[in-house]
């Protein structure tokens, strides 16, 4: 990120980190989590559950991104996806 | 595991317990709901209220009527009633008064709570029974094969208005506000956050409260109203929510199509004595309480 200015705590506010995990069985591929993910960290995959649903994936180059803000969690209608606080 | 396909890349890790998997009844899922409903989203934001707020669980009760939004008393797990089409606030209302120290919340449907079962709506929120109503409109009967309801907009397909709808339907914070809820809100499925905070504010707050969440059905109401799939019903959500919360009634009417907004917020916050409160005070008035 560029700032025009550089914020002067900017070394002790951390972005948090977040660490995805999915129940693949419980997914039905509607992709909430994936649209509405404010860093863009998920896609649809290829890989699909013994539904035959697509299983969201982590998108290229963003498996640093997630910053745990939960959103995916909340808005995934099957209790499939969640994050806990990384490293 | 039982995922087949494509490589390894990207390949999100196997989590072993959700963390509302406690509050649900996991031996139950996955649920019934169509693929892109908002039922599960919904039912979501009330897990995580009821874990939020400092009423133990073991007070909290959840009561359904009959249909999809129906299901959601039997996918938590709490104290729970899967009622008669209509009747969950009547037996609301007496679980209530019976153990006043019950947090009673009814979540149901727009056909159950407000067809059917209009009648009890209308008469506990005028007495202001302490219990709190959820209500999930998607503007149709969902599990029947998406029928017209009391909230379908004016224009509307569904299986019985194959020319548009020509009724017009409730509009429910002004029903709900009109009749004496003391808390009146509405979200949409994709304003989780806000609805969790609502949903707590509920629980806690003493009166009747009212909440209204606009839900994609994408099988019964999306696809014949080219709302689309799920996804693309939230994608207008997005597009068409305005958050205010000093609106108008008028402006509080859904449309559900063109450039009408869809009117979100907090509308009303007050206060008004309980059913239980004013027979109290009427007691002791007249000698028959200490
Ligand atoms: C006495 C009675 N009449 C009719 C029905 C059929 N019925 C089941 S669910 C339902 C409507 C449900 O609509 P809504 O409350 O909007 O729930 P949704 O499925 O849309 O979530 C009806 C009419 C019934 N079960 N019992
Ligand atoms: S927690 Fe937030 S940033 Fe991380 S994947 Fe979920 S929605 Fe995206
Ligand atoms: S929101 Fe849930 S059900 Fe939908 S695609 Fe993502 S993980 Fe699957
Ligand atoms: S019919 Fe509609 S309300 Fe019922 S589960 Fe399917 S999408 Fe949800
Ligand atoms: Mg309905």
């Amino acid at each position: 990120m560029k700032y025009w200015r550089r914020p002067l705590d900017k070394d002790e506010i951390k972005t948090p980190k977040g660490h995805i995990y999915l129940i693949p069985d419980r997914c039905k591929g509607c992709g909430f989590c994936i649209e509405f993910c404010p860093k863009g960290v998920l896609e649809e995959s290829k890989e699909i559950n013994k539904k035959g649903y697509h299983l969201p994936k982590i998108a290229d180059g963003k498996e640093d991104d997630c910053i745990n803000c939960n959103f995916c969690m909340l808005i995934c209608p099957e209790f499939a996806i969640y994050t806990e606080e990384g490293e | 595991m039982s995922v087949k396909g494509a490589g390894d890349e990207g390949r999100i890790e196997t989590g072993e317990e959700h963390p509302l998997d406690h509050i649900l009844r996991r031996d139950r899922l996955p649920h019934i709901w169509c693929p892109g409903c908002g039922l599960g989203s919904a039912m979501t934001c009330f897990a995580q209220a009821i874990e939020g707020v400092d009423i133990p669980l073991k007070k909290q009760v959840l009561l359904s009527g009959i249909g999809c939004t129906g299901r959601i008393a039997g996918y938590v797990n709490v104290d729970s009633y899967h009622t008669t089409h209509g009747r969950a606030i009547p037996f609301a209302t007496g679980l209530k008064i019976a153990n006043p120290e019950l947090c009673v919340t009814v979540f149901s449907g727009d056909g159950d709570l407000f067809a059917i079962g209009g009648n009890h709506f209308l008469h506990a929120a005028r007495r202001n029974v302490d219990i709190n109503v959820i209500c999930v409109n998607n503007f149709n009967y969902g599990m029947t094969g998406g029928q017209q309801g009391p909230t379908t907009p004016v224009d509307a397909k569904t299986t019985t208005t194959r020319y548009g709808s020509f009724e017009h339907p409730f509009n429910l914070p002004y029903l709900a506000a009109a009749t004496g809820a003391v808390y009146v809100s509405r979200w949409t499925t994709l304003h989780c956050r806000q609805l969790e905070k609502s949903m707590e504010k509920a629980l806690q707050k003493k009166g009747f409260t009212f909440i209204e969440i606009i839900s994609p059905c994408p099988t019964g109401f999306g696809r014949p109203n080219k709302l689309g799939e799920g996804l693309e019903e939230l994608r207008y959500y997005r597009e068409k929510s305005v958050i205010k919360n000093d609106a108008s009634w008028d402006e509080m009417d859904l449309h559900m199509r063109g450039e009408e907004p869809i009117v979100v917020g907090d509308f009303v916050d007050t206060e008004r004595p309980t059913y239980l409160e004013l027979e109290e005070q009427m007691l002791r008035k007249r000698g028959f309480m200490k």
